[in-house]
This record gives structure tokens, C-alpha cells and sequence, in this order.
């Protein structure tokens, strides 16, 4: 409990202004996708996103280093940041959920399955099977080979654990106080990240010129693309986490017992760690 | 009326205990005044007062629309709109006041009362309250712009099933995702600083087991927020995918199944409509033992009842998608678990009626809107376990019996905890005790009016008459137009509830630290109107006497 040095904020322009840079964003993403012009506002409203996150951030920094922070503060953060993680749990589970349902159940009774099989009426000739090559109606093109899990993905799978233990050994050799250390675990770190990046691109190349894999193909392309897309995002904004925080260890800003900035982020790609692993499982190799 | 004994504060408040300190540490923030103030602002009250006044427009926005579908379902035949608007007004309606009436009324309520209950000088995350708070406007005014876009505003129902609302959807609809993204995002984060403060900004000597129902009810609810507006998010980020970038999710010619739609929406559906009723419990139990001047009977149980209902909320879902074409073990399943329900649900009013049992009861505006949600909200709650029943259902389905359940459970539910709440607590809001008499007129003609605009749809619903449907078969005449001439008397009531509230701001009789007689919570023992700052050192409550 505190001795009442819990810090409040004074008024700040930078949650109402990040409110807006959302707005922005999402009427100009809108804009774009609903009538097919004005490229202006998206990337106006996402660089207007970035700039008032680093700014906000850059107040927290301040006050955090201005001592402002007491242990209860600190608490508040580490609450706040495992609830947020706790969030995108479930945000992961939706899809994974989605992709299940299909599997188990809507492809085994589009083909006449289960007490209920009228739905086979739909599309008498349509075969269930897993990856799904070929949709019940005609209209829909269906992928002509999937990625094989034994390449590409096994390749980013070893990157992405690696990533995990270098992140944990800068962290251990933060709380020892090496920085050097921490700093060169931590670069490891961002390089696997950003490798992961492009053997995903690379994959995405692929599966859209050689295999077929498209958006439009059908659920196999739709839960690939929605899994592997959303997970990528979040490898992306990891990465870009992880790189502040190597270049607050750079300006000295953590010291062996205060640096949540860095635990916060180590949580994060820990958890999106954790996710690749069920997507490798079941986009993949099941 | 108003108690005449002099307020009984326990606690001196802190500013008054550490004043040089308080002082030192008021100079230390710069808060503005002018209207960049109510823009900038990281002070719990006063975005409290945001998100009331927020809520009370979108009451008053979606009370129009709904307006509009009683007058045109006051006579049989098409008399003022287009059936395309019509279903326009129905979704809107349910969406304006899922989301931007009853959610942020609650979240309102919990930012100013949160911190007092527990001692805290703020909410744990003032500067992510101020972001949470700012994305509804903008969430809303994108939500009401697609009334003007090319093609309408959504009119697939609140629910936006699939493929109503991907294939046959007007243009718009991307819009409506991204609105409700911001919603998600606001409430996500709204929650997350919610449980951030009670777990951790409590005073020295208040445990768990010490809180009040309300700040209990909403710890609940906040968990609730974080685990399923995400699948929310998910649910419409796949429908974005469906319109905009040809994916099958939803489609079955390409392999998905519009009934994973359902699946989906309604997993998140479930817990939200617990969402909406859990912190109406908690006002009601801090409510109800003040004006009955006993303990809450049943404190434990109340929590673990809370918490019952929580977890159980997530093994109900797809009593909503009972006459969809679901296997039988699925039917039987979810028709067991949802009636399980009624088990702590019937502790909760069970251990209401048992506090009002030989209490010294008076009757003023908070305790009577308290006691119709207790009698008004069992009624809803009875016709939800009719609605339980899957073999019945396939007659109750989609029909106005639907309407009239949800619609008991929400406005003289959730909607009523909120008025009574709001009774309760503008004393320490304003510093002034709303007007009694006025406060009664409001209170019975809202009474009379929602049951006249409820309770005949039952029986529309019983004989047939399908929802979202404007026109309707002559037999349902009579039953509608009672529902209308009720609706348009609650409707207007609330004139007199915005003018109770606004008088009761401009001044009215001066209420003491501790305004109602029976009240013990931590909140009264602050001045009434609450200063701007409270609790910036916490009080030491070891000894305190709690619920």
C-alpha cells in the first residue's frame, strides 16, 4: 500500500488527441474500403496513431525517471499490462475457435454429417476434408497445394523460440546488470523477429503466386490469412516494442530493478511466442 | 424525504487530516478550467461526468428511435416510415442502447464511485480513463453518421447476423465495424483500469471481502469486459474480411458457415448481457441496505453468486440459437446450464427481500426505482426461464415474447439501477438532494409507463406476432396500441428525469457528508458535493465498520 505518493496525473492533451488519431485512422480506412478513394486520411490518421504514442510514452518515461513512480504505481502498470495481454488472448481465441468450429463441425455437416445433413442438399458432390482444396460451390476457387509445415514454417517456428530465450537471457543479464549483455540478446532478439518477418513474406508470396492460397480461396485461405496475418501484425508491433526498448537500454534508462518498460514487452512477445506455437500446430501441421 | 439527522461521518476527510500536505500537493497539478478542462481532463469525477452525460444523450437519441417504431407499430399497416428505415430504427435503437446507454451509464458510475468506495485518490490509469472515455463520442458520431451514408445505416438488428449483414448489408457497414471497434476498444481499456484500481488502489485495511457489492459486482463485470469484447472484435474483423476482401468465413459456398457467426457474436453476446445487469445488482444491494437500514443479509453469497453467474455466462451462449438447427446434446446442454442459472440468481433476490425483512423501511426516489428493478427484474427474469426451455423456445423464438424479456431485464433492470443510482448519489454529486416530489412523479409514471409498453408484448409475443416487423396482422391491434401509448409515457417521463437532474445541479436542499440516514459506505464520509480531489492520502481504514 502506498503512504499517499500515488501518482495522478495532471490533465494531458495526448489521450484525447490519440482518440482522434483512432478516429482518424479507422473513418480513412473506412473511407477507402467503402467508396474506393481518398487515400488521405489512413495514412495521415496512422502516422498521427504513432506520433502521439511515442509522445504519451515519452511523458510516462519521464515521470517513471523523474521518480514520480512508487511500488504501487508500478503494480497498476503490471496489472494493467497482464489484463491487456489477457485481452488479446481471447482476441487469438475467437479465430482459433472460428478455425475449430469449421474443422469439426461446418465441413463434416456441409457434407451431410450429423443428424441435421440438409446442408448437404446444397452441394451433393461437396467432400469434406481438411486442408479444404475444394469449396462446395464451383464459384469459389479453392487453394491447388498448401505450405508444407517442414520448411518455411519450422524455419521461423526455430527463429521465433530462439527469439524467446535470447529475450529471456537479456533480461537475466538486466537483472545482473550487464547492459552490454542485455543489449546484444536484446539486438539478437529484434533480428530474429525481423527474419521472422521476411521468411512470413516470403511465405505469403508463395502461397499467393505458387500455391494458390488467396483470401478468396475459400476457409482454407480465410482462417491461413486471418491466423497467420493477425499474428504477424502482432509480431510486427513487438518488434517496434522491443526496439524502443533497446534503445532505452542504449540511454541507460533501466536500472537491475526497474525497467517494467522491458518486462511489459518481454511479456508481449512471450505471448505472441505462444500463439505462433498453436498456429504451427493447428494452421500447419494438423 | 430528506433525512433530517446530522451527517455521521466515521472518517474525517483526509484533506482535512494532512492539510498542509493535501495543499502542497493540490499546487502541485495545474488543472485547467475553460472548456479544454472537460477535453483534457485526468480527474475520475469529472470523466464520470462525462460518461453520465454521454449516456443520458444516448438514452435520449435511442428513446427516440424507439419512439419511432412505436408510432409506426401504433396501427396496423405502414402509416409513417419505409419498412428500410424501419429496420433501420431497430438496429440503431438496440445498438445505441446497448452501447452507448446502458455500458457507459455503468462505466460512469464506476469511475465516480469506484475510488470512493475503496479509498483511492483516482482511478489506477487516469490518462488511459480520459482515452477510454474520448473514443465513444467519436465511436457514436460515426455510428449515427451512417444514417446519411448511400444506402442507409445498418438494418440487420443488433445482433447483425450473417449474411444480413455481409452479403445483404448496405455499404455502410464497414463503418458500423469500425465504430464498434472503438466501442471495444473503450470498454476494453475502461475495464482494464477498473480492476487495476480495485485490486490494487484499495485503502490500507480493506480486504477484498470489506468492498461493497457495487465495487464487487463491478470487479466481475470488468472481467467479463476483457474476455469477450476481444471476441467481438474478432467476430466483426472477420465480417470486415467477408465484405471487403472476399473471405468465406461466413459463406458456406466457400466451405465457412453463417451459423459460426451466431457461435461467435453470441458468445460475446451472453457475458455482455450479464455486462449490463451485474453492477445493477451491486447498486441495487448498496441500495437497498440504506433505506431498509440493516446490513445486507448475505454478503458472501451475493459475491459468490456474482461470481457464479460470471463463469456460468460463458456455458450459455447458444440458448440464443436454440431453433437454429443445433444437435440435440447441444440443445440439451445449453437448455441445463441457462437454468442453472436462476439458482444464483434467485440467492441475489432472495437475499434482497431477506434484508428489507423487519428493516425500518422509508421510501424515498433511490429506494422505490430499487425496489421495482428487485419486483420488475424478477418478472424478466422468469420470462427468461420460460425462454430456457428449448422446446418451447421454437414457439418464443424471434417473436415479441423475446422483446418483452429482454426489454424487463434492461429498462426497468438496468436501465431503473441506473435512475436509482443516480437518485442516490447526486447528493454527493451536487451537494444537493434531488427534488423529492418530482423524483416520485418520475418514479411512477416511468413505472406505469414501461409496463404498459412491456408487459402486453408478452402476450403478442405468446400469440405469434414475430419482432422487427413493421407492419402486423390485425389481431395484435390492441397490444399494440397499449405498448405505444406506454411507451410514449415513459418516453416522455424522462423529460422530468433531465429536469430532476438539472435542477438538483443548480441547487436544491444542501446535503450533509452523509446524506441518507442509513448510508454506511466510504463515500459518505466525504463532503457532499465530493471535492474535485479525495483520498490523495489514503484513509487508514483498519477499524473502519464496513458493509
Amino acid at each position: 500500500m502506498s503512504g499517499g505518493s500515488y501518482y495522478v496525473p495532471a490533465s494531458s492533451k495526448w489521450p484525447i488527441l490519440a482518440g482522434l488519431a483512432v478516429g482518424l485512422f479507422m473513418i480513412g480506412t473506412g473511407i477507402v474500403l467503402v467508396f474506393d478513394t481518398g487515400m488521405v486520411l489512413l495514412p495521415i490518421g496512422a502516422a498521427a496513431i504513432i506520433t502521439v504514442m511515442a509522445l504519451w510514452f515519452r511523458d510516462v518515461i519521464r515521470e517513471s525517471r523523474g521518480g514520480l513512480y512508487d511500488a504501487q504505481m508500478d503494480r497498476s502498470f503490471r496489472w494493467g499490462m497482464g489484463w491487456f495481454i489477457f485481452s488479446e488472448v481471447m482476441f487469438f481465441l475467437a479465430f482459433f475457435g472460428a478455425l475449430f468450429y469449421v474443422r469439426v463441425f461446418a465441413l463434416p455437416w456441409l457434407e451431410g454429417g450429423g443428424a441435421k445433413g440438409v446442408s448437404a442438399l446444397l452441394w451433393p458432390d461437396f467432400v469434406a476434408s481438411w486442408p479444404l482444396m475444394n469449396p462446395p460451390d464451383t464459384s469459389v476457387l479453392g487453394p491447388q497445394a498448401v505450405v508444407s509445415p517442414w520448411q518455411l514454417p519450422l524455419v521461423n517456428t526455430l527463429f521465433l523460440v530462439t527469439s524467446s530465450i535470447t529475450l529471456t537471457l537479456s533480461h537475466e543479464a538486466l537483472k545482473e546488470g550487464y547492459r552490454d549483455t542485455a543489449r546484444n540478446c536484446l539486438l539478437g532478439t529484434v533480428v530474429l523477429g525481423v527474419l521472422f518477418l521476411i521468411v512470413q513474406g516470403i511465405e505469403y508470396y508463395e502461397a499467393y503466386h505458387h500455391l494458390g492460397i488467396t483470401l478468396q480461396a475459400g476457409i482454407y485461405g480465410s482462417t491461413f490469412f486471418l491466423l497467420t496475418g493477425f499474428h504477424g501484425a502482432h509480431v510486427t508491433i513487438g518488434a517496434i516494442i522491443l526496439g524502443v526498448m533497446l534503445w532505452r537500454i542504449q540511454k541507460g534508462h533501466f536500472s537491475a530493478h526497474n525497467h517494467f518498460g522491458f518486462e511489459a514487452a518481454a511479456w508481449y512477445w512471450h505471448f505472441v511466442d505462444v500463439v505462433w506455437i498453436g498456429l504451427f500446430i493447428f494452421v500447419y501441421v494438423f | 424525504m430528506a433525512p433530517k439527522s446530522p451527517p455521521k461521518a466515521t472518517l474525517e476527510h483526509s484533506q482535512s487530516a494532512s492539510g498542509s500536505a493535501a495543499a502542497h500537493h493540490v499546487e502541485e497539478h495545474h488543472y485547467r478550467s475553460g472548456p479544454l478542462r472537460w477535453l483534457l481532463t485526468t480527474n475520475h469525477k469529472e470523466i464520470g461526468s462525462l460518461y453520465l452525460i454521454f449516456s443520458l444523450s444516448m438514452f435520449m437519441i435511442g428513446g427516440a428511435m424507439a419512439l419511432i417504431i412505436r408510432l409506426e407499430l401504433f396501427q396496423p399497416g405502414l402509416q409513417m416510415v419505409q419498412p428500410e428505415f424501419f429496420n433501420q430504427m431497430t438496429t440503431m435503437h438496440g445498438l445505441i442502447m446497448v452501447f452507448g446507454a446502458v455500458m457507459p451509464g455503468f462505466v460512469g458510475l464506476a469511475n465516480w464511485m469506484i475510488p470512493l468506495q475503496v479509498g483511492a485518490p483516482d482511478m489506477a490509469l487516469p490518462r488511459l480513463n480520459n482515452f477510454s472515455f474520448w473514443l465513444l463520442p467519436i465511436a457514436f458520431t460515426l455510428l449515427l453518421s451512417t444514417l446519411l451514408m448511400p444506402g442507409g445505416g445498418p438494418n440487420f438488428g443488433w445482433t447483425f447476423y450473417a449474411p444480413l449483414s455481409t452479403t445483404y448489408a448496405p455499404p455502410s457497414t464497414t463503418f458500423f465495424i469500425f465504430a464498434l471497434h472503438m466501442a471495444g476498444i473503450s470498454s476494453i481499456l475502461g475495464a482494464i483500469n477498473i480492476i487495476a484500481t480495485i485490486l490494487n488502489l484499495r485503502a490500507p485495511g480493506m480486504r477484498l471481502m470489506d468492498m461493497t457489492l457495487f465495487v464487487w459486482t463491478w470487479l466481475i463485470t470488468a472481467f467479463l469486459l476483457i474476455a469477450v469484447m476481444p471476441v467481438l472484435a474478432g467476430v466483426i474483423t472477420m465480417m470486415l474480411l467477408d465484405i471487403n476482401f472476399g473471405t468465406s468465413f461466413f459463406n458456406a459456398a466457400g466451405g465457412g458457415d453463417p451459423v459460426l457467426f451466431q457461435h461467435l457474436f453470441w458468445f460475446f453476446g451472453h457475458p455482455e448481457v450479464y455486462i449490463m445487469i451485474l453492477p445493477a445488482f451491486g447498486i441495487v444491494s448498496v441500495i437497498i441496505p440504506t433505506f431498509a437500514r440493516k446490513r445486507l443479509f448475505g454478503y458472501a453469497s451475493m459475491v459468490y453468486a456474482t461470481a457464479s453467474i460470471a463463469i456460468l455466462s460463458f456455458l450459455v451462449w447458444a440458448h440464443h440459437m436454440f431453433a437454429v438447427g443445433l444437435p440435440l446434446v447441444a440443445e440439451l446442454f445449453f437448455m441445463y446450464t441457462t437454468m442453472l442459472i436462476a439458482v444464483p440468481t434467485g440467492v441475489k433476490v432472495f437475499n434482497w427481500i431477506t434484508t428489507l425483512f423487519r428493516g425500518e423501511i422509508t421510501f424515498e426516489t433511490p429506494m422505490l426505482f430499487a425496489l421495482a428493478f428487485v419486483v420488475l427484474f424478477t418478472i424478466g427474469g422468469f420470462s427468461g426461464l420460460m425462454l430456457a426451455i428449448a422446446p418451447a423456445d421454437f414457439q418464443y423464438h424471434d417473436t415479441y415474447f423475446v422483446v418483452a424479456h429482454f426489454h424487463y431485464v434492461l429498462v426497468p433492470g438496468a436501465v431503473f439501477s441506473i435512475m436509482a443510482a443516480v437518485y442516490y448519489w447526486l447528493p454527493k454529486w451536487t451537494g444537493h438532494y434531488p427534488d423529492e416530489r418530482l423524483g416520485r412523479w418520475h418514479f411512477w409514471l416511468s413505472v406505469i409507463g414501461v409496463n404498459l409498453l412491456f408487459f402486453p408484448m408478452h402476450f403478442a409475443g405468446l400469440a405469434g406476432m414475430p419482432r422487427r416487423i413493421p407492419d402486423y396482422a390485425l389481431q395484435f391491434a390492441d397490444f399494440n396500441m397499449a405498448s405505444s401509448i406506454g411507451g410514449f409515457l415513459f418516453g416522455f417521463s424522462q423529460l422530468l428525469f433531465i429536469w430532476v437532474i438539472v435542477k438538483c445541479v443548480r441547487g436544491g436542499v444542501k446535503a450533509p457528508a452523509s446524506a441518507w440516514d442509513g448510508a454506511t459506505d466510504l463515500e459518505w464520509t466525504v463532503p457532499s458535493p465530493a471535492p474535485l480531489h479525495t483520498f490523495e492520502t489514503p484513509p487508514d481504514l483498519r477499524g473502519f465498520k464496513f458493509h
